[in-house]
């Protein structure tokens, strides 16, 4: 049944239509306004960043180009075609691969663990409702503030220096890195508690670990853990990278294969990293959602 | 010496006793689950201690060695009126490769975002290809995107910008559709009611809701962005990270504390400005809905 609205006549819709009009024109002239000023920016950022249109169209399938060659076999008996059709030739290394991925995995372990007893420690001092000083607050404060903000592969390339090639220097950048991230982190979390218990326990004479480990403990460690999780995920894709400066990890074979365009070798690890990097995400979500459940059933 | 109190607790004791058993086990269920967990963990922690060959002697040396570093540190300096030129471009180059990349890419993930969200997506095997992609995009480190685009476009800032954006796509695209299908439900389905088609949903029921909300991601990403642009330049895609690198590598530790300086200095600017425009944009959204 096919019906019809009924329509204002000119004369009464035309005021209305006026008054919608200039409700919305200075919403209309700011967002106008605020897209030329990005525009311009963009346009700024683009002659410094030296962006080249014409050079990304004429190189361009080279990206695709490149992915093509990553996956297609070099060498072997079935040379030309895609690499999953002859596994053992492209996997070949697959052996040292593992063993560098493992030691990825437990640089990125252990420099999370250190990060966060080093971040569980700060964290407590940088709380205001903790640490009623401002200066002492302050300091740590900004120490957790250089720490989070300095690159860790910056802290990495210092540390190779210091301490000579290998796993090391990328295991101390990723706790330093993880402890300016997580300090903050876990300041947040402090200063958010009941104070209810905090007063009860010092009311009943405790002395400032007595207090942080009954008072503040039980209701904090949950936060913790589950950020810990969430960097430890974060820094599996940092640790593969670490090689690039000599830090230790994959990623010393993988700078490798891309500087010496041994495609399949590039093809097999970037293959290992995101599976990893993805089982790794799934796991890390599982843990956390069973430690909030954990925590809703407290 | 025991007080009445006392004794009158301690009499009452055997009753208590029997009467909680979990309270007064040695090691309560969930104190042993713990403790295994921290011992598997330490177990780990271990294993990795000795497979990467950290020890104590060997870090000793090397914090004395840092040490002295942090006194030539002091105090940060370029070095030449030139280099300081020098190091003030390449620090230009880096907010420039972290703005447009980031910009780049929340165009560019803006519809996939909306591909991979349950309630904007068109089917199921067009939303779970969307979303292996964007995943398998950010498995990847911004640096390897950067030795990739190298390899493509050549040396310079553009590789780094490049970098940036196909790195942040995935970001984006997961944060972009994660907010879609947060999105309240009931103004599409009133547009759905008046007779509005897909696009008219999407337009009008839903982008009102998400777009203050991808604005500040974007700001936020825009900030860390920044961050990470500091480094790509070691790769040589452009930015302060090249000065950076070949300062460390050549011991220059006065220009290495004047360029670190520097990085906090406009990090924390950035800083700034994105968290008072997010705030605006914040306030501004909840006027609207107010």
């Amino acid at each position: 049944m096919p019906t019809t609205l009924p329509r204002l006549p000119a004369a009464r819709l035309a005021p209305l239509a006026l008054a919608y009009d200039g409700a919305v024109r200075l919403r209309r002239r700011r967002l106008l306004l605020g897209t030329a000023v990005v525009l311009l920016l963009a346009l700024l950022a683009g002659r410094v960043a030296e962006v080249d249109p014409a050079r990304l169209l004429a190189e361009g399938g080279g990206f695709f180009g490149y992915f093509d060659r990553l996956l297609t076999l070099e060498s072997g008996p079935a040379v030309g075609q895609r690499v999953w059709m002859d596994p053992a030739e492209w996997l070949w290394g697959w052996r040292g691969w593992l063993g560098q991925l493992g030691d990825t995995l437990l640089i990125a372990y252990v420099g999370t663990l250190l990060g966060a007893a080093g971040a569980f420690l700060l964290g407590l001092l940088a709380a205001a409702n903790l640490v009623p000083n401002p200066w002492a607050r302050g300091a740590v404060r900004r120490l957790l503030e250089v720490c989070r903000t300095v690159p860790d592969l910056v802290f990495a390339l210092v540390f190779v220096i210091a301490f000579g090639l290998g796993p090391l220097p990328g295991v101390l950048a990723i706790a330093i890195h993880s402890l300016g991230a997580l300090g903050k982190l876990f300041s947040e979390i402090v200063e958010n508690i009941e104070m209810r218990p905090v007063e009860g326990a010092a009311a009943a004479g405790a002395a400032w670990p007595a207090m942080v480990r009954y008072a503040v403990l039980p209701q904090v460690l949950p936060g913790f853990a589950g950020y810990a999780l969430l960097r430890f995920e974060i820094n599996v894709r940092q640790a593969s990278v670490m090689g690039f400066v000599g830090a230790g990890g994959i990623g010393q074979d993988l700078i490798e294969a891309i500087r010496k365009f041994y495609y399949n070798d590039v093809a097999a690890l970037l293959l290992i990293i995101i599976a990893t990097v993805i089982a790794i995400d799934l796991a890390t979500e599982r843990l956390r959602h069973a430690l909030i459940g954990a925590e809703d059933r407290a | 010496m025991s007080t009445p109190l006392q004794a009158a607790a301690l009499r009452s004791l055997p009753d208590l006793r029997a009467r909680h058993p979990e309270a007064f086990r040695r090691l309560p269920r969930g104190r042993a689950l713990g403790l295994a967990a921290l011992l598997a963990a330490l177990a780990l922690l271990g294993l990795g201690l000795w497979r990467l060959e950290i020890a104590p002697g060997r870090l000793l040396s090397g914090f004395g060695q840092l040490l002295g570093f942090l006194g030539l540190m002091l105090p940060p300096d370029p070095g030449s009126w030139s280099r300081c030129l020098l190091i003030l471009h390449g620090l230009g180059e880096t907010v420039a490769i972290a703005f447009l990349g980031t910009l780049l890419a929340a165009l560019i993930a803006f519809p996939l975002g909306f591909l991979a969200a349950r309630n904007t997506t068109m089917s199921r095997i067009v939303r779970f290809a969307s979303r292996r992609l964007l995943d398998g995009i950010r498995g990847i480190d911004a640096l390897i995107w950067a030795l990739i685009w190298v390899g493509v476009v050549g040396l310079g800032p553009f590789a780094g910008l490049l970098a940036i954006m196909t790195s942040d796509i995935g970001t984006f695209g997961k944060l972009f559709s994660e907010a879609i299908e947060a999105a309240d439900r009931r103004p599409v389905e009133g547009i759905a009611a008046t007779g509005g088609g897909a696009p008219q949903r999407i337009r009008y029921g839903i982008l009102p809701q998400v777009l203050p909300v991808m604005a500040g991601q974007v700001l936020y990403l825009f900030e860390s962005n920044t961050r990470s642009s500091t480094i790509i330049g070691i790769v040589g895609a452009g930015g302060i990270g090249l000065y950076l690198a070949e300062m460390i590598r050549t011991l220059e530790w006065q220009a290495v504390s004047f360029i670190v300086l520097l990085i906090l200095l406009v990090v924390a600017a950035i800083d700034a400005l994105s968290s008072r425009l997010r705030a605006a944009i914040a306030g501004e959204a909840t006027r609207q809905g107010a």
